[in-house]
């Protein structure tokens, strides 16, 4: 028994049938108490006011679209030295929930923006760095679209994925060397343990972030199962033509 | 190699004018940002180290199609296929040949369209220098987008939205050195970092280039 056993779509595909009604329940509930918690339970911030809630969508959706484009680049690691189809398949059906997030915490970012800082879109680093991860996401889902043969778009986007991980890496510091920015330095550093948020907004934010997680999570198991079963109803389709 | 280079300068010079071609559209881009603008001097001398490293990327994305494709037509990407020549080496060869036929080109014209930008006198050097380093980056990091989407008909536009994303870091670090050169400022910092970028990128660009070249021709 190893986790390898579920590369094997059968396996893969039983195994979601039985985790995903768990995650779809816990990821509604974690995101739903998250979220409401933090909008209606918490106090209005002594200088932003109401508009300090908008970090419940944009914390979570931000952490979520870096995290799935790592997880785009394991999975196609997977794929590239093990071969493994479910592998390549998961990788294709986290890339549009990747790009929704970034876009989510593109906008929320931009929401919040206008009131405190004056503007809607700054360049700054952190900002620059994103709205570069979206054009990633964008090349990436469109290099899927665009090759026909299955198994070469899944070689050809795994590679992308790894040279756009590098090049977004590279981005992320030379926009840093390009322009120093208005964005603030992460309010939750795990290593030092410093954090600059008080308890009550810290709370449900971690709520909200288990809950994108959990969400992502079941996303990306769903449309992976939908996946292999197109690509089941596309031999199926080539098997009947030939015979016909 | 050396068959291959002379081979592919050659075909650049002679065929169809694509020699010529990411020069004028240089001259044009760097032409038409004055009518967008506005001719005021001081504003151009702002913009100008900006404005021509922008025009030289997109002359080099310009030809960026014909790199890879002419030869899947004609076959001969085949012939390099199974040549005894490394795949690596064909396609870093042919990234030097473009680079030879579209980015020295554009390296040696920037200065006089500096002039016509009111580039302060500084910033020649520092503009030369920087498109003279930063151009074999875009000709290699090309030649990956090229060898990406060379089986997809109609690549052409998906090749600038995978490429442009890539340039991002070079165009950085090229534009503050001729921003920093013309400013009077020391550019010598973006300068080692975009040498750096380069050799990195002509070091290993090659190797991604042929690894998704042989998965899409398989």
């Amino acid at each position: 028994m190893s986790l390898w056993q579920y590369a094997n779509p059968v396996k893969f595909l039983a195994l979601s049938e039985r985790v995903q009604p768990v995650l779809w329940a816990l990821a509604a509930v974690f995101v739903s108490v998250g979220l409401l918690w933090g909008f209606f339970g918490t106090p209005e911030d002594a200088r932003q006011g109401s508009t300090v809630k908008i970090i419940y969508l944009h914390v979570p959706a931000a952490l979520m679209a870096i995290n799935a484009w790592f997880m785009m680049l394991v999975a196609s690691l997977i794929w590239l030295i093990r071969r493994h189809h479910v592998s390549a398949l998961a990788a294709k059906a986290a890339a549009p929930v990747g790009l929704v997030m970034t876009l989510i915490a593109l906008v929320t970012g931009a929401i919040w923006g206008q009131p405190m800082w004056g503007t809607w879109w700054a360049w700054d680093p952190r900002l620059t760095s994103f709205l570069i991860l979206f054009l990633f996401y964008l090349g990436y889902i469109a290099l899927w679209q665009a090759v026909e043969d299955p198994d070469t778009a899944a070689d050809l986007t795994s590679v992308l994925c790894l040279v756009g991980s590098v090049f977004a890496v590279l981005s992320r510091y030379a926009v840093q060397f390009w322009n120093q920015g208005l964005h603030q330095g992460t309010s939750i550093p795990v290593a030092t343990g410093n954090r600059s948020v008080a308890d009550v907004f810290f709370y449900p934010l971690v709520l909200a972030m288990l809950g994108f997680g959990l969400l992502f999570l079941a996303l990306v198991v769903y449309r992976t199962g939908t996946e292999i079963r197109l690509r089941r109803t596309a031999a199926l389709r080539a098997r009947m033509n030939r015979g016909a | 190699m050396k068959a291959l280079l002379l081979r592919d300068l050659r075909l650049a010079l002679r065929a169809g004018g694509g020699f010529g071609l990411g020069l004028a559209f240089f001259l044009i881009v760097t032409m038409l940002v004055p009518f967008s603008v506005g001719p005021e001097g001081a504003l151009l001398k702002a913009i100008a180290p900006g404005v021509l490293w922008l025009g030289a990327l997109l002359a080099c994305l310009l030809s960026l199609d014909r790199l890879l494709a002419l030869d899947l037509e004609d076959g001969s990407l085949e012939l390099l296929l199974t040549a005894p020549l490394p795949l690596e080496g064909a396609l870093a060869i042919k990234a030097l040949a473009h680079w030879l036929t579209t980015g020295l080109p554009l390296v040696l014209a920037a200065p006089f369209l500096g002039v016509m930008l009111q580039l302060a006198a500084p910033g020649h050097l520092w503009l030369f220098a920087s498109l003279a380093l930063g151009t074999p980056a875009l000709s290699v990091i090309g030649m990956f987008g090229a060898a990406l989407t060379v089986g997809i008909r109609r690549g052409g536009l998906l090749l600038s939205l995978l490429v442009l994303p890539l340039y991002i870091p070079t165009l950085i670090f090229g534009a503050e050195v001729a921003r920093r050169g013309a400013a009077g400022l020391d550019a010598s910092t973006p300068l080692l970092m975009l040498a750096g970028l380069t050799l990195a990128v002509v070091a290993l660009m090659p190797f991604a280039a042929a690894a998704v070249l042989r998965m899409g021709l398989r």
